[in-house]
């Protein structure tokens, strides 16, 4: 089955919600695992990736939470698939560029997510849409459960689950949120925040992980330490600093739209403007101008627009996404151009930002259509 | 505090490095060994290659050979190089250098979370066995045969779920 009539249209997936979703887009637990007996990935040679592929595949797809899923190795899946991939969250830069010898596998949800002979022979990850880290990590939990009746995990009574890379050694966990942080970028206090969560031991990455930069003012929130602790602990942990962060975030926008309000509605209303009437419009330019629309959306800014419109826009704008709706080969030039009228077209019926909403921003938000 | 390279001397020299923006490292030295290093030098150095390079020294004078994995024939320099390891008996192999990696980087040094439950049964059973071995050696001793005879049942019991756990 091909991968773009398997996955869900983002129409779809942007209707999502979860707890606090105004600023926490998605929930993320994933476990690494690796088979004993066989060398990890990234030193195994390919006979031996591809020994791992057929153990594990057939284990992950028999499991009846993925019951129906969609299963291919990277080599069937072509580059704009995978960028695609990419663009979702759904599989690691790193994967992407994976050919025969790993795997994917996919439920129809795009809640579980596996990945075969990544860093490790198995990276499983659950999704939840908002702040979900408990459930996130209760349906991996599950998955991993099942499927050590099945596979003979490298482990260790001393050092836990054994991990190509030593940063992931122990409980192999890594557990992690995207937020939506505009308020403490403009405010100003981000640089401050990331220290405060770095010094307890966490990472702050950008939109794509690990060395990438934070696009559209979302920022991605992981545990560092997997050694010594139990992933229950690490998963409360992690929730405890999202909720602060959270708490400083609706703060940051409450002191800016009451101490310097103009700045906030300058800043939305040009991006409206630009986003709404431009003819040429870059990637990273779209997702900084939307991330300011979002926090307009938040701040009932935009009485007849839903922030599911704008998490949409924020997949469909992106370069590979963008090329999908075209058969023939598109320059970044081409592209600008296409995303231009897309954005026009799709926010023509989406009137002006208007700084005071009639009965404050909750009532504004639930005025639909 | 001992010197983290020589393992004999008294650290004096206490060093903090920025990994990453949000990664310190720790390093503790005797006089000789940071002579040695040059670290006393304001020159700034990598500290996984110091702890690796120098085990990797030592192993090669007390063996004269580079230390190999003998799972899949990793190296310590392809650590360096890779910053992963090559399979599970790189663990094993490397343990010297890697545990003060690992102090560096993590909570702790010994795993407490997840074990997987055919593991945990097993160790469970273990332990059950030796405490039905313990208390019947106190009935024999106390001549209680007839609880002797119970427990000698339950100990098969538990033996044969042991088996049976491992042939699975």
């Amino acid at each position: 089955m091909n991968i773009h009539d398997f996955l869900c249209p983002p129409v779809e997936s942007a209707r999502r919600t979860g707890p606090h979703d105004r600023i926490v887009m998605s929930s993320r637990v994933r476990l690494a695992r690796n088979l004993r007996g066989l060398a990890f990935p990234g030193w195994a040679k390919k006979s031996e990736r591809v020994k791992a592929l057929d153990i594990i595949r057939p284990a992950v797809e028999g499991l009846p939470q993925l019951t129906g899923a969609f299963s291919e190795t990277m080599d069937n899946l072509g580059p704009l698939d995978k960028q695609i991939l990419v663009e979702r969250h759904l599989i690691s830069r790193e994967h992407a560029a994976k050919s025969s010898g790993s795997g994917l596998i996919l439920n129809k949800e795009e809640s579980l997510c596996v990945m075969i002979n990544e860093e490790d022979h198995l990276r499983m990850q659950a999704l939840r849409p908002g702040l979900q880290l408990r459930q996130a990590w209760m349906s991996i939990d599950q998955v991993d459960s099942d499927l050590e009746r099945k596979l003979d995990y490298a482990f260790s009574p001393e050092l836990g689950y054994l991990t190509a890379c030593p940063t992931n050694l122990g409980t192999g966990i890594r557990v992690s949120a995207m937020l939506h942080l505009p308020g403490l970028v403009l405010h100003e206090q981000i640089t401050q925040i990331i220290s405060s969560v770095n010094r307890l031991g966490m990472a702050v990455r950008g939109l794509y992980g690990e060395g990438t930069e934070a696009l559209g003012n979302v920022f991605q929130v992981s545990n560092q330490m997997t050694l010594g602790e139990i992933e229950t602990d690490i998963v409360e942990r992690l929730n405890k600093v999202l909720l602060q962060i959270i708490e400083h975030e609706e703060n940051a926008r409450g002191v800016l739209l009451e101490k310097r309000p103009k700045i906030v509605y300058n800043q939305i209303g040009r991006a409206y403007g630009i986003l709404a009437n431009a003819h040429s419009i870059a990637s990273k330019e779209t997702m900084n101008l939307l991330s300011l629309m979002r926090l307009g959306v938040d701040l009932g800014e935009f009485p007849n627009a839903q922030r599911a419109l704008i998490d949409e826009l924020f997949v469909i704008t992106q370069p590979a996404h963008l090329q999908k709706q075209f058969t023939e080969k598109l320059v970044a030039e081409e592209r600008d151009l296409l995303r231009a009228d897309m954005l026009r077209e799709r926010l023509r019926d989406v009137s002006r930002p208007n700084p005071k909403p009639a009965g404050g921003s909750g009532a504004a938000l639930d005025k639909r259509n | 505090m001992l010197c983290m390279l020589c393992k004999k001397n008294l650290a004096t020299v206490h060093l903090t490095q920025m990994v990453d923006p949000d990664k310190i490292q720790k390093v503790d030295l005797c006089e000789d060994c940071a002579n040695k290093k040059g670290v006393k030098s304001d020159i700034s150095f990598a500290l996984a290659d110091q702890f690796l390079s120098a085990s990797q020294e030592i192993a090669q004078a007390a063996g004269g050979v580079e230390v190999r994995c003998p799972g899949c024939g990793f190296t310590q320099a392809d650590f360096k190089k890779a910053g992963r390891l090559g399979c599970a008996q790189c663990y094993p192999t490397f343990a010297e250098g890697l545990e003060s990696l690992l102090k560096s980087m993590h909570k702790g040094i010994k795993h407490i979370g997840k074990v997987p439950a055919a593991l945990r049964q097993g160790r469970d059973l273990s332990e059950r066995l030796k405490h039905l071995q313990k208390k019947l050696d106190r009935a024999v001793t106390a001549e209680d045969f007839e609880q002797a005879a119970g427990l000698r049942d339950e100990i098969k019991a538990a033996k044969e779920q042991l088996d049976n756990m491992l042939a699975r």
